[in-house]
C-alpha cells in the first residue's frame, strides 16, 4: 500500500491545500485533511480512497499525507468498512468511512443498524462509535444502476444517527468538520450530482458549520421551499424563475435532517403560510412527510394552503436515458408553489 | 501451458486430554499445578453460574438465557491464554469467558435480565457487549485486532462466535480483512455443531471450519473443544503469534452444546437422546477432573468445599443483580447521543409526563 508505482513516481503530486474557490468535492477533500493534521486518530477507510484518491477525487491526495495506515484502501466488502470502523471507533479512532455509492450501503446495513447507532445506547455510553460514513448519493450523473439513490429516510428511521447534507462548498467543509469531531456516528450524505457543479468561496483556516442548524439560503415572504442537499439548488432556481413573476420564495436548506431545525423552518412557514417540502428519494415514506406532519403539528392553523410534496416517484430509481422523468425539476417545483398560492 | 499445483494445504487438530483424563505428555502446554486447579475452578464455576441462570429463568427471575454447558473448557483455556491488556469481542454464547475477562456476573445477568446496564462493565474491563446479530462480531474483532495494530499497542483482539456464524458473510469478510492488513485478532469458533436447530454439516460442505483459514492466507487449527489443555496450548500459540506482530490466526474449537439454544428453545424437537448422552460423556470438567484426581491434585474434600463456594459466590451475585434499583424511564433516552438532540429531549419529557400522572 505504497502511494508510489513501480517507478517510484507519485501517482498524485500532493494538491494545493485549500484554495479560496473550492467545489464540493474539493471542500470535502480539505475538511478531511485538516481534522488529520489535527488529529491523527482521524483515519479514512473504504474501497479506492487510498492511490486513486476516491472515484469522486475526494480523498486525492491523503495517502501521499498519511501513508496507507491512515488512509486504508480496504477490500470490496461494505459491511467490513463500517464493522472494522465500529471496532476501531470504540477503541480509541475517529474512523471517516467511504461507501463508494449510496445505493451499495446495504451490505453494510446491519454493521449500522445494528451496531454503530446501537453501540452508547447498548453500553449506557461505555462505548461509543465516533465515526463519519461519507456516501455520495442521488441522481443526475447517468450512471448504471444503484448510483443514483437517496436513502437518507432509512437512516432517519434509525435512532442513533445523525443525517447530514450539505449543499454547497462552504457548509460541506463546516459540516464534515463538525461531523469528524462529533461523538456519535454521522451519515454524511454527498450530493454528487453538484460535486463539481460549481465553486464559492471556502475559508483555507478551519471552521466549522453545526450540526443541526437550518440554513435560511434565501429569503422570501410567499411560500417556504424546504430541501437538502442537491434539491437546494433546484430550489434556488425554482426561486429565480417565480421572482420574475413577483412571487416571493424563501428557501430553508435544511443541512442537518437529525438533528431537525424545526425552530428555523417553522419560523418560516409561520411567516410564509405556505410550505413546498423538495427531496429527490422517493415520495411514499420520505422525510417530507414527517416535515409535513411536524409543520401540521406546530403550524397548521398559520397555513393558507396544504402543504405540497415535490419528491421522487414510487419506483426504482431509472437509468440513465429516463432519470430526467424522476428527478424533481425546477418545473415541478414552481408548479407545486403556484398550486399552494392558488388555493 | 502446464496444469500445476498452485496451493496445498494441511488442517491439523490438536488432543491432549482424552476423555479418561489422560494427556499427552509431549504435547502438553507447561502450566503450574496450582493453575490447573484455577482452570478447574472456572470451569466449574461456569456450569454453576449456567446452571443458576436456568432455574433463575424459570422462576421468571431471568429473561431468556443461552446456556454455555459443555462449552466450559474453550472459554477457560481461551481465557487463560489472555494477556491483561487483551481486548475480548464475543458473541452471545460467551458468559465464562466474559466473567473471567472481569465483567461482573451480576451485570451478565442483568443484561439477560433486560436491563442495559448489564452490558456497561467496568472502565477497566476490555470487553465489548454481547453482540447478538449472527456473525457481525468477527467485523469487530478485526476492527479492534486493527485498531491495535495501528497504535502498536502490545494487545490483541480475541473475538469469539458460533458455527453458524461462519456461514454469514461477515465472518467471511471479517477474516479476509484481518489477512489482508494483517491486524491482531485472533478468531475462536465456538462449534458445538448446532446453529439452533441445524446441524454443521448444512452450514458447509466443508470438512472443518478451521480450513477456511487457508482461504484467507491465515492460519487455522482445530481442537478438541472438551480438552482444555488443547484450547490453551492452541490459544496460546495464536495469541503469541498475533502479539508478536505475525497477523491473525484462527481456531476452531469443536465441543458440543449439552444445552438448549436458549431458554425458548427445546432441542429434543431436532436432536436425538444417544447423541446427547455420547457428548455428556466427553464433559470437559469431569474429563479434567479425572486428570487433577489421577495426578493427586484434586480429591472430594476440595470439590465439596468448591461446590460450595461457587454456589455462594453465584448467589452472592444474584443478589447484587436483585439489589440493583430498576433503571428510570428516562434511561431509554439518555445514552442514544452523547448530547440529547431537541427532538429525542421532547419525547423524553412527554414519557416522564406520562409516568409521573
Amino acid at each position: 500500500m505504497s502511494g508510489q508505482n513501480a517507478e517510484g513516481r507519485a501517482l498524485h503530486a500532493v494538491p494545493e491545500v485549500a484554495t479560496e474557490k473550492l467545489t464540493i468535492a474539493q471542500a470535502v477533500r480539505d475538511a478531511m485533511l485538516e481534522e488529520m493534521d489535527g488529529n491523527d486518530r482521524v483515519i479514512v477507510l473504504g474501497e479506492d480512497v487510498g492511490v486513486d484518491g476516491g472515484v469522486f477525487r475526494a480523498t486525492e491526495g491523503l495517502i501521499e499525507r498519511y501513508g496507507p495506515e491512515r488512509v486504508i484502501d480496504t477490500p470490496v466488502a461494505e459491511s467490513a468498512i463500517v464493522g472494522m470502523s465500529v471496532g476501531l471507533a470504540a477503541t480509541g479512532f475517529r474512523p471517516i468511512a467511504e461507501i463508494q455509492f449510496m445505493g451499495f450501503v446495504y451490505p453494510a446495513i446491519n454493521q449500522l443498524f445494528g451496531h454503530a447507532a446501537r453501540m452508547r445506547n447498548r453500553t449506557r455510553g461505555r462505548l461509543s462509535c465516533p465515526m463519519v460514513v461519507r456516501m455520495p448519493y442521488g441522481g443526475g450523473i447517468h450512471p448504471p444502476e444503484h448510483h443514483s439513490e437517496s436513502y437518507e429516510a432509512l437512516f432517519l428511521n434509525t435512532p442513533g444517527f445523525k443525517v447530514v447534507v450539505p449543499s454547497n462548498p462552504y457548509d460541506a467543509k463546516g459540516l464534515l468538520v463538525s461531523a469528524i469531531r462529533d461523538d456519535d456516528p454521522v451519515l454524511f450524505m454527498e450530493p454528487k450530482r453538484i460535486y463539481r457543479a460549481f465553486r464559492d468561496a471556502v475559508p483555507a483556516e478551519s471552521y466549522t458549520v453545526p450540526l443541526g442548524k437550518a440554513d435560511i439560503a434565501r429569503e422570501g415572504t410567499d411560500v417556504t421551499l424546504i430541501a437538502w442537499g442537491a434539491m437546494v439548488r433546484v430550489c434556488l432556481d425554482a426561486s429565480e424563475v417565480l421572482a420574475r413573476n413577483e412571487i416571493s420564495a424563501e428557501v430553508v436548506d435544511l443541512r442537518t435532517l437529525n438533528p431537525l431545525d424545526r425552530e428555523t423552518m417553522i419560523e418560516s412557514v409561520v411567516k410564509t403560510g405556505r410550505a413546498v417540502v423538495v427531496h429527490e428519494a422517493v415520495r411514499t415514506g420520505g422525510f417530507g412527510a414527517e416535515i409535513a406532519a411536524q409543520i401540521s403539528e406546530h403550524a397548521l392553523l398559520q397555513l393558507e394552503a396544504p402543504i405540497q410534496r415535490v419528491t421522487g416517484f414510487d419506483v426504482v430509481f431509472p437509468l440513465a436515458q429516463n432519470e430526467k422523468h424522476y428527478l424533481p425539476s425546477r418545473q415541478r417545483v414552481v408548479k407545486a408553489v403556484e398550486k399552494v398560492l392558488a388555493f | 501451458m502446464p496444469r500445476t499445483k498452485v496451493y496445498e494445504a494441511v488442517t491439523e487438530r490438536l488432543e491432549i486430554l482424552d476423555t479418561e483424563g489422560r494427556v499427552d505428555a509431549a504435547l502438553m502446554p507447561e502450566i503450574d499445578p496450582s493453575r490447573t486447579r484455577d482452570l478447574y475452578r472456572d470451569m466449574v464455576l461456569m456450569r454453576t453460574f449456567d446452571t443458576k441462570a436456568l432455574k433463575l429463568q424459570r422462576q421468571g427471575r431471568m429473561g431468556t438465557w443461552p446456556p454455555i454447558k459443555g462449552q466450559e473448557a474453550i472459554q477457560a483455556g481461551v481465557a487463560l491464554a489472555m494477556g491483561d491488556n487483551d481486548w475480548l469481542i464475543p458473541a452471545f454464547r460467551e458468559h465464562g469467558i466474559m466473567v473471567l475477562r472481569g465483567v461482573p456476573l451480576h451485570l451478565v445477568f442483568a443484561y439477560w435480565a433486560g436491563d442495559e446496564r448489564g452490558s456497561s462493565y467496568p472502565e477497566e474491563v476490555r470487553c465489548f457487549p454481547v453482540a447478538v446479530p449472527v456473525g457481525s462480531q468477527w467485523q469487530h474483532g478485526t476492527g479492534v485486532g486493527l485498531s491495535l495494530k495501528l497504535r502498536d499497542e502490545d494487545a490483541v483482539a480475541v473475538t469469539f462466535g458460533g458455527d453458524g456464524s461462519t456461514s454469514e458473510g461477515d465472518f467471511h469478510e471479517a477474516v479476509n480483512c484481518a489477512g489482508v492488513f494483517g491486524t491482531k485478532t485472533v478468531f475462536v469458533i465456538q462449534n458445538n455443531q448446532w446453529a439452533i436447530s441445524v446441524p454443521l454439516h448444512r452450514q458447509t460442505a466443508a470438512e472443518t471450519l478451521a480450513q477456511k483459514a487457508h482461504a484467507y492466507g491465515i492460519p487455522g487449527i482445530q481442537v478438541d473443544g472438551n480438552d482444555v489443555f488443547a484450547v490453551y496450548a492452541a490459544a496460546t500459540e495464536a495469541i503469541e503469534r498475533t502479539r508478536r506482530g505475525e497477523g491473525p490466526s484462527l481456531i476452531e474449537a469443536v465441543t458440543y452444546r449439552l444445552g438448549d439454544h436458549t431458554t425458548a428453545d427445546d432441542a429434543s424437537r431436532y436432536r436425538s437422546e444417544e447423541e446427547l448422552e455420547e457428548w455428556e460423556g466427553r464433559d470437559p470438567i469431569l474429563r479434567l477432573r479425572r486428570y487433577l484426581v489421577e495426578q493427586g491434585l484434586w480429591d472430594d474434600d476440595q470439590e465439596t468445599v468448591l461446590l460450595e463456594e461457587a454456589a455462594s459466590w453465584v448467589d452472592g451475585q444474584v443478589k447484587a443483580l436483585e439489589e440493583m434499583e430498576p433503571q428510570a424511564p428516562e434511561e431509554i433516552f439518555t445514552s442514544m447521543y452523547a448530547a440529547l438532540p431537541p427532538h429525542v429531549v421532547e419525547q423524553m419529557q412527554s414519557l416522564l409526563e406520562e409516568v409521573r400522572s
